[in-house]
């Protein structure tokens, strides 16, 4: 198992370093003159060149990806072609703010969604199961736009109970930060919290249907004892998963709702990037969702690894 | 409990049973059956007979959605019909145990065997932990699982098949019930380890005085085991009685049809194949998947006409055998000669007459027909592709070929979804025919089948070659359809050649011990089999 | 198939309304695109029963020829998209070996990173078109149509009526059009509708962003955007457009989950 568990280690590494590939690959060798599209219409020839000089671009791609990445790997995400100041300045606390509305979802919403999926799939074809079902279907089919709107509408507009606007700054205290962000919080748990919730339900439903869940009722146990010591076990595993791959999702997800909300967090900071075509500012912030992404990932698959239990348990050799 | 005041009436007392689909269709109809304290009673049938749905209508269980729509189950004087879930759940392995088919997939991966074993017991109450380990230990010792004191601590994937099968048995009895369920417990086994699992589980619930439902389509292995035998077909009782009345005098003809039809000898009476030209030459073939082969060194001749059966246990070899021949598995090392000429090793380096004249028929005809073409599609396409047969003269051809394998010719247009097992492998056979193949591989082509359709198919097959003279090799475990059938038999073990030789021979006069092991161990059909070969043997002296 | 439940009913329903106003919509509108009517964000009446929008546009005019950029973008990336993932999954299926091991991980790769996050990368790049985008959508969702068909395919590979056939020595066209597509077709046209789902709601939203459809042409995603502010004075403005997204979303999802619960309730009674 710890081999394997290695393995996954490796090639996580292996993928984040693609990963960095790709990105710089796709700004910087797909068609289109970078220079020209950053300066657009009023382009002259020197200020181009000037432009292709400060980002380098006369130099082979090859030195400028390991140029870019050897800067990256010691934390120095390059300049703002816009506000010339250092990416990283400007980036690590927009990521600090959308790891913590993405966190603040994710430790609601992940509770609950995983017990609402177990709950409906014990209770399968009841009517509060059915009507769970379409409610989780109609969710995950509604844009984070409708649903912050909607709730913008009646929490801020008519009722005024929470501000429209999720406007967090440094040193602000617990409550209030809890008052800005609870609203953008609320649209990415149901949106989440829907798909957890269905994707739980089928993982949960074909362990129940296994034929050793069949063994247990046929030992007259009780559906608690059924439920608890014989699915849950084999159920850790897909759910872990599930969890894990739609963790990875909040966090793209957290992108539209933070434009609806004007939060200031690494989503809305790279959507102005890229409207603003700032190149070492939207590979940095691609680069991070990405690496958060790829390590989600790892994560989800090392857990499934040790909730197996014949990795856990490997076969004697020569048994 | 009241048994002690019934002592003598019997343990479980089914009357008018009937089970429903979900979708309404009965599947068991006006069943009625008693079974006496330590009394076994054989449910035997084909698939579909109902016989584990009533097995399991006994512990108050419907599987899959199936539901007791009629007629009552009394269990040691409580009506599990109607009684509430609670009081079901109460006597289910306390009172009535289940043993299944597959152990493999009974066994929850999560938790150790003895976890499990020992589960019952302590959840019902009715031992200490210290009382169900030591009793798990005893059964262990009883049904020979090494290390009966460690035993329990492994996890079911660490364990053979025949010693979790033995543990599944284990597990049925860990509350000491009066009644086991059992469902196939030795149909996933190979014939070796059936036995052994067999005699085992006879001397244990002898011992133990247990009752049993013990439900197969083996007429062999429960006439080893049961004192009264149930025939059921479609759902509903053809007859009852001792088991030795049931195979020496049954009274319906459906019952005479299954016990007579195993003895009939299919070879065609006095050819000599020593004579004509040899077909295929494979000389010291080697091959496998990974690093280590699966086929050692083994080499084999077939004359044009014979039947050559290839027999072994899981694991022997025998199926590698056949892909390398289809050139499906490139072999290491070895040739093959096909028709005096060499074979290329990969399908496709082969020509499209090679192709043709070697044909395969398959285990599973569920999925070696196309869903999605039609019976005249799939018999017919061979025709274009080998010998450019199109339009009317195809239609033409597709209806001969119905007419040969006895199909009707307006199943010509479904699709396999609508024909029965049986009829599926009769496509499959024509399909493979149609390409007027020299050589025909049957690879289980009746493992899969219930006894009566896979006698069709074998007397098909039988009929076939006497009329088109084609080449048969014939893999199987079967080792009855074997002695009915074949020319010759190559006995396979670990990927190597045990013993070959003309199958009179084999098995009147092995040369080999593992042939003799082998041969021994095909249940015959009467009473008493099973304790000559045990006094023969040795084996599991109940003690 | 199954008859169609009562849900997948409305969302068959759903999905007829938005095809006849996607194919007819410039007949249905009655007024147009750019038409200024009346002031911005002009209450419902009966003329408008939308209202205005925030340059005093016929709301429900411009939500009627939206719908062709919105559902014609998303559908044309998810043909293309299918165009480019069946061919190259069923290819890795069948191939198998290097050929599947290079495509695979092609794929893998470009799975381990978002698709927003790509997208962006991409729009930055190259600048916002509807050609961009069809493109950059398309070939980034193909790698799930890839991944789904070379499943797909490898299981039918497997079979063994795939086996007879290439013992028959069929070609790679005859594999694929009679003994594997028709038996992949189900979870292909579910999978199409949840590709259609994904790249409609991915369309959208880029427009909402401001970085998908630009000026002159107007989507749903984009209607919502310009009349987001509308919210604050407590109109539904932005919700009409954004509900439109929602319903055909909803529509499509109902219909794929009657096509993907292929199995009946299979609960055993204890």
């Amino acid at each position: 198992m710890w081999r394997l568990i290695l393995a996954r280690l490796a090639q996580g590494i292996v993928t984040l370093w693609l990963v960095s590939v790709l990105v710089f690959a796709g700004t910087q060798l797909l068609p289109g003159d970078v220079a020209a599209s950053i300066l657009g219409q009023n382009a002259t020839p020197g200020a181009l060149e000037a432009i292709r000089r400060e980002l380098g671009l006369n130099e082979p791609a090859i030195w400028r990806y390991f140029d870019w990445l050897g800067g990256f790997v010691q934390g120095d995400l390059g300049m703002s072609l816009t506000n010339r100041q250092p990416v990283s300045e400007l980036l690590w606390p927009r990521f600090g703010n959308t790891m913590a509305l993405a966190a603040y979802a994710a430790a609601i919403g992940v509770p609950l969604a995983t017990a609402l999926g177990v709950l409906t799939a014990m209770l399968r074809g009841s009517v509060f199961d059915r009507v769970s079902n379409i409610g989780a279907l109609a969710m995950v089919s509604l844009p984070e736009y409708f649903l912050g709107l909607l709730l913008i509408l009646f929490f801020s507009v008519k009722w005024n109970l929470l501000p429209s606007l999720a406007n967090v700054y440094p040193g602000m205290g617990f409550w209030a930060w809890i008052e800005a962000t609870t609203l953008p919080m609320l649209v990415l748990l149901l949106v989440t919290a829907a798909q957890i919730m269905r994707m739980t339900r089928t993982a949960v439903l074909s362990v129940m249907d296994a034929p050793y869940i069949e063994t247990a009722w046929l030992k007259g146990l009780r559906t608690g004892r059924v439920v608890l010591r014989h699915a849950a076990p084999n159920a850790v595993a897909p759910v872990i998963n599930v969890v894990a791959f739609n963790v990875a999702y909040l966090i793209t997800g957290v992108v539209l709702v933070e434009v609806v909300f004007n939060y200031n967090g690494l989503g809305r900071f790279m959507v102005d990037a890229v409207s603003k075509r700032d190149l070492p500012m939207v590979q940095a912030a691609a680069m991070v969702f990405g690496a958060v992404y790829v390590l989600l990932n790892m994560v989800a698959d090392i857990g499934a690894i040790a909730a197996n239990p014949r990795l856990r348990h490997p076969r004697e050799t020569g048994a | 409990m009241t048994d002690t005041a019934e002592a003598t009436g019997p343990i479980l007392s089914i009357r008018d049973l009937e089970v429903s689909a979900p979708d309404g269709t009965v599947i068991v109809d006006g069943v009625s059956l008693d079974l006496a304290k330590g009394e076994i009673l054989g449910l035997i049938g084909e698939s579909g007979a109902g016989k584990s749905t009533i097995g399991l209508a006994g512990m108050g269980y419907g599987r899959g959605g199936c539901a007791i729509t009629g007629g009552t189950v009394d269990l040691l004087g409580t009506d599990l019909v109607q009684s509430t879930r609670r009081t079901r759940e109460r006597l289910r392995a306390v009172r009535i145990a289940y043993v299944a088919q597959s152990a493999a997939a009974a066994f929850n991966p999560a938790l150790t065997l003895g976890e499990q074993i020992v589960e019952a017991p302590l959840m019902h109450g009715v031992m200490s932990r210290a009382e169900a380990r030591a009793w798990m230990q005893h059964l262990f010792t009883k049904l020979q699982l090494p290390d009966p004191e460690s035993f329990g601590s492994r996890y079911p994937h660490q364990v053979s098949g025949g010693q979790l099968q033995r543990a599944m048995v284990a597990m049925a009895m860990a509350c000491k019930p009066d009644i086991l369920v059992l469902d196939e417990p030795t149909t996933a086994l190979d014939v070796t380890t059936q036995i052994e699992v067999l005699a085992l589980l006879r001397a244990l619930i002898r011992s133990e005085g247990t009752a049993a439902l013990y439900i197969t389509h083996d007429l062999a292995v429960i006439a080893q085991i049961a004192d009264r035998l149930m025939v059921l077909q479609h759902g509903r009782e053809v007859e009852t009685g001792p088991t030795v009345q049931i195979l020496e005098a049954p009274v319906q003809d459906y019952t005479r049809k299954l016990v007579s039809e195993r003895h009939k000898s299919l070879m065609s009476a006095g050819v000599d194949h020593a004579a004509s030209d040899m077909l295929l030459r494979m000389d010291g073939i080697t091959a496998g998947y990974g690093a280590e082969p699966v086929l050692h060194d083994v080499s084999l001749t077939l004359r044009r006409g014979e039947t050559l059966a290839v027999v072994g246990e899981s694991g022997s070899g025998k199926s590698t055998l056949a892909r390398v021949l289809a050139g499906l598995l490139p072999q290491r090392a070895g040739t093959v000669e096909f028709n005096g000429t060499a074979l290329p090793d990969d399908y496709r380096r082969r020509s499209k007459d090679e192709l043709r004249r070697i044909q395969l028929i398959y285990q599973l005809p569920d999925v070696a027909l196309n869903p999605n073409q039609t019976v005249a599609e799939a018999i017919g396409r061979p025709m274009t592709r080998f010998f450019g047969t199109r339009g009317a003269e195809r239609r033409r051809e597709v209806e001969r070929m119905l007419d040969l394998i006895d199909l009707a010719p307006e199943l010509a247009n479904r699709l396999p979804g609508a024909l029965s097992g049986g009829q599926k492998q009769r496509v499959c056979i024509a399909r493979a025919l149609v390409a007027k193949p020299d050589l025909l591989i049957c690879d289980e082509v009746t493992s899969a089948l219930d006894p009566l359709v896979a006698e069709g198919i074998l007397r098909i097959l039988r009929e076939l070659q006497d009329r088109l003279g084609v080449t048969y090799l014939f893999i199987t475990h079967d080792l009855s359809v074997v002695r009915r059938l074949a020319d010759r038999t190559m006995v396979m073990q670990f990927g190597r050649v045990v013993e070959e030789g003309p199958t009179e021979q084999v098995f009147e006069a092995p040369r080999e011990d593992y042939t003799r092991l082998l041969a021994g161990s095909v249940p015959e059909l009467r009473v008493g089999w099973l304790d000559e070969v045990q006094a023969r043997r040795g084996l599991a002296h109940p003690g | 198939m199954r008859r169609p439940t009562l849900t997948a009913w409305i969302g068959l329903i759903i999905i007829g309304a938005f095809a006849f106003v996607f194919v007819f919509a410039p007949w249905l509108a009655p007024y147009g695109l750019e038409a200024t009517v009346g002031v911005p964000f002009a209450d419902p009446s009966a003329e408008h029963p939308l209202g205005l929008d925030q340059n005093g546009r016929d709301l429900l005019s411009r939500m009627l020829y939206g719908a062709q950029i919105s559902i014609g973008v998303s559908l044309a990336a998810v043909l293309l998209s299918f165009s480019i993932g069946i061919p190259l999954g069923f290819f890795a299926a069948i191939r198998s070996g290097w050929t599947d091991v290079i495509l695979s991980r092609g794929v893998d790769t470009l799975m381990s990173v978002p698709v927003l996050i790509s997208a962006l990368v991409v729009l930055q790049a190259l600048g916002s078109s509807i050609p961009v985008l069809i493109v950059t959508i398309a070939v980034l969702d193909s790698t799930r149509v890839f991944r789904l068909s070379r499943v797909l395919a490898q299981g039918i590979n497997v079979m063994e009526y795939a086996e007879v056939a290439r013992l028959r020595g069929e070609g790679l066209g005859w594999m694929i059009r009679r003994e594997i597509l028709p038996n992949v077709s189900g979870p292909l046209l579910a999978e199409f509708g949840l590709r259609f789902c994904f790249s409609f709601l991915f369309v959208a939203g880029l427009s909402y962003l401001g970085l998908g459809i630009q000026p002159p042409f107007a989507d749903w995603g984009g209607m919502v955007r310009d009349n987001q502010q509308g919210i604050l004075y407590g109109l539904y403005t932005p919700l009409w457009p954004a509900g439109a997204i929602a319903l055909l979303t909803i529509g499509v999802n109902l219909v794929v989950d009657w096509l993907l619960a292929g199995q009946p309730n299979r609960q055993a009674n204890r």
